[in-house]
């Protein structure tokens, strides 16, 4: 089956850490321990969400290199939403069975730098506070620095501060205080490696600050995980199993191919693994490319398409599946 | 350079200095001086330049750190070897910050214990360019008594610790900043075939 290994665990534990963030406790329904993971991985859920089968990607909270009972994450409502963190607010409860993939890890720590910082806008929060007590742990020099929009949305806030004291920095847009790229930046020592996650908009400019100050590429990380948007309905044709659906309005090519009942290929669900490449055999219309993980000159020669995340705008797309 | 089915051969290009590097440290051995002279003369990165040199060995000729001089860079050391070579570099990037650039160039064996000490004190891989000028002479490390021999330019070729005779392989190592080297008559002790030169 696509997607790795799966678990079926429960929800044994919920709360909501802010008007629009809820914490889930999930536990193994046999009682074994889930698979060790480091800082920085995700895990996909997949849960039932009565009409269709809902699966996200989620960083997974703190980090358990030894192994652990229960995994958590934090899913924030997010006003894009296709109904997967909509249902996970409303509908998920302490008891709900639902299933999740083996920890994947796409935004790992390098271990050979000296000195990490670590720069977190709103939900992007989650992989960076599992670096960063991953870095505790470890006793390795690293600086936190956490945007958000407003105290009541900074879910983790609290907690961060009581963990590592000076080390965070935190900025309320509310309150009018901005993150000096520039400031954090400047003065790094050799060796220093930059992590940011965010909005796609926040990670851009970080990045972009970091190129101007002469950092090389491998010295930047940055977790890119895309909710998928919807779009326009398109025919789809499957050449190899010879099944024609419709990709509906609210629907991703995934999940069209998969109601179809086609295992196809995937792993992150966010355009930033690749396992899910698919040769594009004839598109009548354009491709959305909305990964990152195709290179330009590859979208734009348009030989395979991301199908968790991409699309078409036109009337059929025929895959090699 | 014929390319070397051994991955992990390095290759070497020309030097570039990067625009929106906030730090310039360039450092050559002998002729290394031209690759360096060639890529900075009239750049804008100059006075944020800082340039390393040392004269080939057994070298008397002044014309390349006259070059050097010529580009009226931020700073110019000039050491008398390669060792105190070494520790100057030591010194500046233990003082350097992310967004420094370093270059190198030289003999193939100076490339190497430049980057490998460099690597040590912190700086990222993709943060170093080289450019290979003069001899291509290697830095070999004996597999059997782990002593590194300078200034290799042919193989077979005498370990200068154990005295065994080693075949130089194109496999290198970043982190010693050498290349392998292998007795060659363990099977037939004395059968020691011509050593053969490296090419360019």
């Amino acid at each position: 089956m696509s997607g790795g290994v799966q678990f079926p665990v429960r929800v044994i534990e919920t709360e909501a850490l802010s008007p629009t963030v809820k914490r889930l406790r999930l536990a193994r329904r046999d009682g074994q321990a889930l698979p060790p993971y480091s800082a920085g991985a995700h895990t996909v859920l997949t849960l039932d969400g009565g009409t269709r089968l809902i699966r996200n990607a989620y960083s997974l909270l703190g980090s358990t290199l030894s192994g652990g009972a229960a995994y958590e994450v934090a899913v924030l409502r997010s006003p894009q939403s296709r109904g997967g963190s909509a249902f996970i607010h409303d509908h998920l409860t302490v008891g709900t069975d639902l299933s999740l993939s083996a920890p994947i890890n796409l935004f790992p720590l390098n271990r050979t730098a000296r000195r990490h910082i670590l720069v977190a806008g709103g939900i992007g929060i989650t992989p960076i506070a599992a670096m960063a007590s991953e870095l505790a742990a470890l006793g390795l020099p690293f600086e936190l620095h956490y945007a958000m929009r407003d105290i009541a949305s900074g879910a983790f806030a609290a907690e961060l501060a009581a963990q590592h004291g000076d080390r965070l920095h935190l900025y309320v847009s509310e309150r009018q205080e901005r993150l000096s790229v520039r400031d954090i930046l400047a003065r790094q020592p050799l060796g220093t490696h930059l992590y940011v996650c965010g909005p796609e908009r926040m990670i851009e400019g970080v990045m972009a600050h970091a190129r101007i100050a002469g950092w090389p590429e491998s010295a930047l990380h940055a977790e890119r995980f895309l909710a998928p948007e919807g779009g326009e309905p398109f025919a789809l044709r499957l050449a190899r199993s010879g099944i024609s659906t419709v990709v509906a309005e609210h629907e991703t090519l995934l999940e069209a191919i998969e109601a179809a009942g086609v295992d196809a290929p995937y792993l992150c669900r966010g355009g930033a693994c690749g396992q899910c490449e698919t040769r594009v055999l004839v598109a009548d219309g354009d491709l959305l490319h909305a990964d990152h993980y195709l290179t330009d000159s590859q979208k734009s020669c348009g030989q395979t398409i991301m199908t968790c995340v991409s699309r078409l705008r036109g009337r059929e797309l025929v895959l090699d599946l | 350079m014929q390319p070397s089915p051994i991955k992990s051969r390095p290759l070497y290009g020309t030097l570039v200095p990067v625009r929106q590097a906030t730090r310039h440290i360039a450092i050559a051995e002998g002729e290394g001086a031209s690759a360096v002279t060639e890529a900075f003369r009239g750049h804008d990165a100059l006075s944020r330049t800082i340039i390393l040199f040392s004269p080939a060995p057994r070298s008397t000729d002044c014309q390349q750190e006259t070059l050097l001089a010529s580009l009226a860079c931020e700073a110019l050391h000039v050491a008398s070897g390669v060792e105190d070579l070494l520790a100057e570099l030591v010194t500046t990037l233990s003082a350097a910050t992310m967004g420094t650039r370093l270059y190198v160039s030289g003999s193939e064996d100076f490339i190497g214990r430049v980057t490998s000490e460099a690597l040590h004190q912190g700086i990222d891989a993709d943060a170093i360019q080289a450019e290979h000028r003069g001899a291509p002479t290697r830095r070999v490390q004996c597999v059997h008594c782990k002593g590194f021999t300078d200034g290799v330019s042919a193989s077979p070729a005498p370990c200068a610790h154990c005295g065994l005779h080693l075949l130089v392989r194109d496999h290198y190592s970043r982190r010693l900043g050498a290349f392998m080297g292998v007795c060659i008559d363990a099977e037939a002790p004395g059968e020691i075939p011509p050593a053969e030169t490296f090419g360019a």
